[in-house]
């Protein structure tokens, strides 16, 4: 593996708590576009992509409680990264894939990640999916993070998939779709944070094509500053099958949300469910807190730690 | 000690408080009670510092309490159990409770304090207190945030509403431990007889004012023969009605 640097390192600890030298699973690291660390193990097996920059993740059938890293890092200013990965997760294999994407400026340049991941889950299998955004350095160089997900489940796999985006980041647009098969479920939990003159814009598209098929999708967020977040989901019931979707947000300052969620049922036996709120934290939440000792500003930030935790 | 002196308050043109008196010795369990609309509540977010009188003061150990704020007021020792507890997305029960103790609290104490209160531990500690909790629930969860404090002086805005017969007669007894200790000063809003039975003083609220108080040994038999906590009063703390 290449001497990783500090700037890279500090990232590395941020989006995903990984030390390369401790963790002895599979890995790959990559940094300005270049990987800069791999390793695969006998059930794990990352090699890189012979059509475009990016990897083919093999995940052996039967494969249980592994863990593999795929952060990537911007260090650099003016670097443009795009990066196609595809995860190929086996029957009955249960693992754990620990993302995620930093930016670190130092001088007023843009930088930018776009991240396409695609996931094809086999029968039966199950992912926990974490990854995490982050924005660190020159508070004026604009850092881009727009991640692409994809995901294709087959009867009775389960995908679990947790994003967080708590600041730094200027501006992202996440697309992600899915299609499930029979008894599949997957859960999409999404906890964003934009201030100044951040924007983030959010898009979920779920296909439940498999009898008794769910989609849980959950998104908390928090728009401060002048900062601005549109959210716009689609359930699609196409037979007996049960989504719900729910979009939480607080504004604070001169925060904007845009909210569209959309459900299509072209099923009798499909239900599905919305639920949004959208609005500043409530006046009796800080009173309340107030009354416990802490200060309005100490107030506001614990309801927002404990919203977006 | 808390002495309440001539506190009035109007909000949109009603006046609810109309010159309150009030004193209420270290150690002393006081009960507010009366009709509906009377001003008992108003009287207990006064002294938590939610409301604001337009005259008179609040003075508790010498200290007069109206140009604090709500957090300066609780790090002097005023603790508030809303009537209506506030729910919050994304705290757990002992998110809640470590920030009312100020602390991070051990298993076992968060055990003990949550059976105080008629909950378990296994079942709580975890729960979101969002609106997945009953009302019976998020009360009790109220008052544990209130009496994890431990503050000098504590108010419970109708701490019976909601709640079971049995978590009932566990805050009884704590509401009574705490008086036997004499280890702080509380102020409670009732209408239920048998917090009024505990109290050393019964305070009858009417109209904006105090009706009258006295010992609650000579106040409840008076009170509860005349349905003085249901039935209109005049200022003088006399029924009106057929009664009368």
């Amino acid at each position: 593996m290449d001497r990783i640097d500090s700037k890279t390192a500090g990232l590395l600890r941020t989006v995903a708590d990984f030390d390369p030298e401790k963790f002895m699973g599979a890995f790959n690291i990559r940094s300005n576009c270049m990987s800069i660390g791999r390793r695969s193990t006998e059930n794990i097996k990352i090699e890189t992509k012979t059509d475009a920059p990016g990897l083919d993740i093999n995940i052996a059938p039967g494969t249980k409680g592994e863990e593999v890293f795929i952060p990537a890092c911007v260090t650099k200013a003016g670097v443009d990264d795009l990066v196609y990965n595809d995860f190929f997760v086996g029957e009955g294999a249960d693992v754990t894939v620990i993302a995620g994407c930093g930016i670190h400026t130092e001088t007023g340049e843009p930088a930018r990640h776009s991240g396409v991941h695609r996931f094809f889950l086999e029968k039966g299998a199950r992912v926990l999916y974490v990854e995490k955004h982050v924005g660190t350095g020159n508070e004026a160089a604009k850092k881009v993070i727009d991640p692409q997900t994809e995901c294709y489940l087959h009867e009775d796999a389960y995908l679990e998939m947790d994003t967080s985006q708590l600041g730094g980041v200027s501006s992202s647009v996440r697309h992600t779709s899915a299609r499930l098969a029979a008894r599949a479920v997957l859960v999409i939990r999404e906890r964003l944070l934009t201030d100044g003159n951040d924007r983030a814009e959010t898009y979920f598209t779920v296909t439940l094509d498999g009898e008794d098929s769910g989609v849980n999708l959950m998104s908390r967020s928090v728009a401060r500053g002048d900062s601005y977040q549109a959210y716009q989901s689609e359930i699609i019931g196409n037979c007996r099958c049960s989504g719900h979707s729910e979009c939480d947000a607080i504004l604070s300052e001169n925060g904007r949300v845009d909210a569209s969620p959309k459900l299509s049922a072209n099923s009798q036996d499909a239900a599905l469910i919305h639920e949004a709120a959208i609005g500043k934290i409530a006046g009796e939440q800080i009173m309340k807190l107030r009354t416990l000792g802490l200060t309005e500003e100490e107030a506001e930030a614990a309801i927002i730690d404990g919203f977006l935790k | 000690m808390l002495e309440i002196k001539g506190v009035s308050f109007t909000k949109e043109d009603t006046e609810i408080l109309k010159g309150v008196d009030l004193t209420v010795p270290d150690g002393k369990l006081f009960v507010l009670t009366g009709p509906n609309g009377g001003g008992k509540t108003t009287i207990a977010k006064m002294i938590a510092g939610i409301e604001k009188p337009d005259t008179g003061s609040i003075i508790l150990d010498g200290e007069d309490l109206v140009p604090l704020d709500p957090t300066e007021r609780a790090k002097k020792g005023v603790s508030f159990a809303f009537q209506h507890p506030v729910r919050f997305k994304g705290f757990t029960v002992r998110d809640l409770l470590d920030i009312a103790a100020g602390r991070t609290l051990s298993d076992e104490e968060l055990t003990a304090l949550l059976l105080e209160v008629g909950l378990s531990f296994e079942q709580y500690a975890g729960r979101a207190v969002d609106s997945h909790l009953s009302g019976g629930e998020i009360k009790r969860i109220e008052i544990a945030s209130v009496l994890v404090r431990d503050s000098k002086l504590m108010v419970f805005d109708e701490p019976e509403a909601g709640i079971d017969l049995w978590s009932f007669n566990s805050l009884i007894r704590v509401f009574e431990g705490i008086r036997d200790r004499r280890s702080a000063t509380l102020i409670i809003i009732s209408h239920q007889e048998r917090l009024l039975s505990i109290a050393d003083e019964l305070v009858l609220i009417n109209g904006g004012k105090v009706a009258f108080h006295g010992p609650a040994e000579r106040m409840l038999p008076f009170i509860m023969k005349n349905d003085c906590i249901n039935c209109p009063v005049d200022e003088k703390g006399d029924l009106i009605g057929p009664d009368r």
